[in-house]
């Protein structure tokens, strides 16, 4: 093949001027004329039975991450086992060769890696960059991760999908804050399979007692996490021994395997296809007549016919049909699913109407996951900021998603010792309890690990974390950014409490029935503002207008939920927040029951709209932004309340002596010192008009 | 699982991740091998249909042929189609007779590109870029945020894990969505092989030389090579070590050409 060129044409080869034929190719047209012609190819003439090596099915790639303390030889030894497996693009050994010369530095394998101008001047793996190479027995892709502190979220990244790990440490320098840090972690993301290379025997003069020096140190430290490492092996990345050539010159006393053979004897990444079935739902496709239902399994094995049971929720179906498009349907029998197993992508179609979305995960009666609010985990955190207890969070467990409260961090464990509570942040947050702020004041460092207790904003479905069940973890998201990963910790007292822990109960009569009778659909339209807004004229007029086109419809006034459902709360930050749940709770109900609820609230904290945003359906909640300038608010003040939150005889007064955070994600914002009552009301008729519902005549 | 399946199906998984998370999706569309992929996958994901538009960002220099396919593909999969052009920087005379590689690609595609986000508020692009193209492809997540200049901030990239991306950058930013990225070549040719996808035939022999990546004609040089058919194609790559993009002219023409054409925004 021709060299790298920067050539620039003028004019268009002939040979590549518009043709005549079909601009596209199909290699199954292609196999039928090769075979027919009996060139070039020598297929078996069948159309779909090559013997070719193409049609070979391969097993799955092996995955496979380096960690290791800074400078104990991760690059060096990841280009020499590139270069010494023949794994690297023609002259890109003597390309960097050469560049080392020009510069007059002298080369080193690491260079190979180090691809990225910035990399090669700071001599610093910045991130996982994937490389391919190949043994006679499999293909690996190796990810390349970096030992530097600072990009331990990097390290996550890649570790997170490796089937097995390679853990260096440079024999003179032993084992490190991040050789622990590093293992700790494997152990929290589920890495397996492990193999320790003690590297830079030729500075230890390849010293026996040495190398067993530290497996015996080592093998201590990773008992304690859990982890048993398949081998130790001692090696010189830099003069490539026992990476693919044995060291019997330097280390005559090492019988076992080289590195190539330890990785060739890693087991395959097998599917946990033997445990209970777990789908989580994706997504509902109804682009025609069908109600597809998409997601992954991620364990177990689901078939046609068979009986599930979605969490949360309690909702039973059965299983219709397995989808899973292909243009090969017409022409190749056999093609139309009839299970499917572990790590498949699939669709399917329920033979009952159910109302189930993202979130549910599907799962056969005899072996459900938990559901509960309230979890025990242990997490790594990796956020630029500390978390905090009692602060509020989004929570992402498989495709669940919900917002969640640390009510509790129990521990703080420095990654590197594994000791409690001895970090700066943990320090200062001890700080804080002794000077009598309330206990568990404790908060959690970037790259620290922390045992916690937090509340979800509602149920979630999921298993133990124990062997890296799928559902047995999940991720905590601060300002959009994945900033944490926390391993659900379920003890045997702990199992039985959730066993035993309420379900919810469904009738025979759904969401869905109620509003095909109807003829449209429930909903919850939260107006919120500060007071003197217009909420309560707009509502009444919303609601004045719904009742005449015929539709279930309600208003519920924040102050008559004061003065009833909440009469025990005060205005406290708290109470706010319990009062905006108990409205929540009570909407829910309102528009599962069909109903098209009303609710004029204050209600000034985003966290607290949104907790309620979350708890109704999908596209049923329309948050409505009552806005006028205060001035405006306050000149109008119907009900005298400015005037005395000035003259301070009110506490706590939203827009005066208290907060109002206007919303993040609200559907409408409607500005009533410029528009009329009839135009706020026509624009919220409009977004209710804009809920789907599904209209199917039902008979229970 | 084999691995092309496995990869199949964490690509799907990636497009419904994306279609869920992103109201205002689009996927850039080059008619190369690893686009109708991606069509391919989106079909699959979506079972048959794909439910977001399709962009070309016409430089004026594709391949006759590309052009042809473009309007067969176009009906054989029943797509959406939004073509754009830099007709600006056409019209003030940017093409690779006066001006180097570097600036056209950048003038052409880049900045049409960002033009077409601009006037459609696109809020993540499904690309088909691959870690094994370039190195600094080697570097991407899944969802890779871009910042509302575009800019990719690869020394500070969020962590992914568990199956979980981040969904959204907010300030006008986009999320770069990539579900090919731990495909390879050879991967892409052995699932075309497999699943029987259609693809321009500039990717075979003619003349004892093949595309082995398509781009802009005047940059975009054919490899020697005799692969007439995918099963062809497939033995060669077997046996290659010559890059891929070795034909591309853009990417050779000064050192840390590709780093310099993604930090501002190419794909």
């Amino acid at each position: 093949m021709s060299a790298p060129t920067s050539a620039v044409l003028e004019t268009i080869p002939a040979i590549y001027e518009a043709s005549p034929l079909v601009p596209a190719v199909f290699p199954r047209d292609q196999e039928r004329e090769t075979s027919r012609s009996g060139a070039v190819h020598s297929t078996t003439g069948g159309a779909t039975t090559s013997t070719t090596a193409a049609a070979a099915v391969e097993p799955p790639r092996f995955h496979l991450v380096v960690v290791g303390h800074v400078d104990h030889g991760k690059s060096t030894f990841v280009g020499r086992l590139l270069a010494d497996t023949d794994s690297l693009p023609d002259g890109k050994l003597a390309q960097v060769q050469r560049a080392c010369a020009a510069e007059n530095m002298d080369f080193e394998y690491a260079f190979l890696l180090d691809a990225l101008l910035e990399e090669q001047e700071q001599n610093i793996t910045i991130d996982t960059t994937r490389i391919h190479f190949a043994t006679p027995r499999r293909d690996y892709a190796i990810i390349d991760a970096p030992g530097h502190r600072e990009f331990l979220k990097n390290m996550v990244t890649g570790a997170a999908s490796a089937s097995a790990a390679l853990l260096l440490i440079d024999a003179r320098e032993g084992i490190q804050d991040q050789t622990r840090r590093h293992a700790f972690l494997l152990s929290l993301l589920g890495v397996k399979q492990l193999a320790v290379l003690v590297n830079k025997m030729d500075l230890a003069d390849y010293s026996e007692k040495r190398f067993y020096d530290i497996v015996a140190e080592y093998t201590a430290f990773l008992a304690t996490l859990g982890l048993t490492p398949e081998h130790f092996i001692p090696i010189t990345a830099r003069h490539g021994g026992n990476i693919t050539r044995r060291e019997t010159e330097k280390m005559p006393w090492w019988t076992g395997p080289t590195v190539v053979e330890a990785l060739d004897s890693f087991k395959d990444e097998t599917l946990p296809d033997d445990q209970p079935l777990r789908l989580p739902l994706q997504d509902v496709y109804r682009w025609d007549d069908r109600r597809v239902f998409a997601g992954r399994l991620e364990s177990g094995k689901i078939a046609v016919g068979d009986k599930i049971t979605f969490s949360p929720g309690n909702k039973t179906a059965t299983v219709a049909g397995i989808e899973r498009w292909t243009l090969c349907r017409e022409e190749v029998q056999g093609c139309a699913d009839i299970e499917a197993t572990a790590g498949d992508s699939i669709g399917i179609t329920l033979g009952e109407q159910i109302f189930v979305e993202r979130g549910a995960v599907a799962h056969h009666a005899d072996t459900p996951p938990y559901v509960a609010q309230t979890l025990n985990a242990r997490i790594f955190w990796l956020g630029k900021d500390p978390l905090l207890s009692q602060r509020t969070y989004k929570l992402r467990l498989a495709t669940q998603e919900t917002t969640c409260t640390i009510t509790q961090i129990k521990r703080v464990i420095d990654a590197a010792t594994l000791d409690s509570v001895t970090t700066s942040t943990a320090a200062a947050g001890a700080l804080n309890a002794a000077a009598g702020t309330t206990a568990r004041q404790l908060q959690v460092g970037r790259h620290e690990v922390a045992d916690i207790e937090l509340r979800a904003a509602k149920p979630l479905a999921f298993d133990s974390g124990e062997h890296a069940a799928p559902l047995g973890r999940f991720v905590i998201l601060d300002n959009r950014q994945i900033a944490g990963g926390g391993v659900i910790l379920v003890d045997k007292t702990e199992a039985a409490r959730l066993r035993a822990d309420l379900h919810p109960t469904t009738g025979k009569i759904d969401k869905r029935h109620r509003e095909a009778r109807n003829g449209h659909p429930g909903a919850v339209v939260w107006l919120t503002g500060l007071s003197g807004s217009g909420k309560s004229t707009i509502a009444a007029e919303l609601e004045r207008q719904l009742f005449n086109q015929g539709r279930q419809v309600y208003w519920l006034d924040g102050d008559n939920l004061r003065l009833g459902l909440s009469h025990d709360l005060g205005f406290s930050e708290k109470d706010r927040a319990e009062n905006i749940r108990r409205a929540g709770e009570l909407a829910r109900h309102f528009a599962d029951a069909g109903t098209i609820l009303i609710l004029s609230l204050i209600s000034p904290s985003n966290a607290s709209r949104n907790a309620v945003r979350e708890r109704v359906e999908h596209g049923r909640f329309i948050e409505v932004f009552i806005n006028a300038p205060l001035n405006v608010c306050a000149e109008r003040d119907p009900k005298g309340l400015y005037a005395k939150a000035i003259a301070g005889e009110i506490k706590d007064f939203t827009g005066i002596s208290a907060p109002y955070e206007k919303p993040d994600k609200a559907e409408l914002e409607l500005r009533t010192d410029l528009l009329s009552v009839d135009e706020c009301v026509a624009k919220i008729l409009e977004q209710i008009a804009g809920i789907q519902y599904d209209s199917t005549d039902w008979v229970i | 699982m084999d691995h092309l399946t496995q990869l199949e199906n964490q690509s799907i998984y990636i497009f419904r991740e994306a279609y869920h998370y992103f109201k205002n999706l689009a996927m850039p569309w080059s008619m190369g091998k690893d686009s109708n992929v991606l069509i391919w996958l989106a079909r699959k994901a979506f079972v048959g249909k794909v439910p977001f538009p399709l962009l070309h960002i016409d430089t004026s220099f594709e391949f006759p042929e590309m052009y042809q396919f473009r309007e067969w593909a176009q009906k054989f999969h029943n797509l959406e189609l939004i073509v754009r052009k830099n007709d600006d920087a056409l019209a003030a005379g940017i093409n690779y007779k006066n001006n180097d590689p570097l600036t056209v690609t950048h003038e052409l595609k880049t900045v049409a590109l960002q033009r077409a986000i601009t006037e459609f508020k696109w809020d993540a692009l499904i690309t088909g870029i691959r870690r094994d193209e370039d190195s600094t492809r080697a570097k991407e997540r899944y969802f890779s945020p871009r910042n509302a200049e575009f800019e990719w901030d690869y020394k500070d990239q969020p962590p992914e894990f568990w199956n979980q991306f981040t969904s959204s950058v907010g300030d006008g930013g986009h999320v770069r969505v990539q579900p090919l990225l731990d495909w390879t070549e050879l991967d892409i040719w052995l699932y075309i092989k497999r699943e029987n996808i259609p693809v321009p035939r500039l990717y075979f022999a003619r003349d004892g030389k093949r595309f082995r990546s398509l781009g802009c004609w005047p940059i975009t040089h054919p490899v020697a090579s005799n692969a007439a058919t995918v099963d062809d194609i497939i033995e060669e790559l077997r046996h290659t070590k010559t890059s891929e993009r070795a034909g591309r002219a853009q990417d050779h023409a000064e050192r840390n050409a590709m780093q310099k054409l993604r930090a501002k925004g190419f794909m």
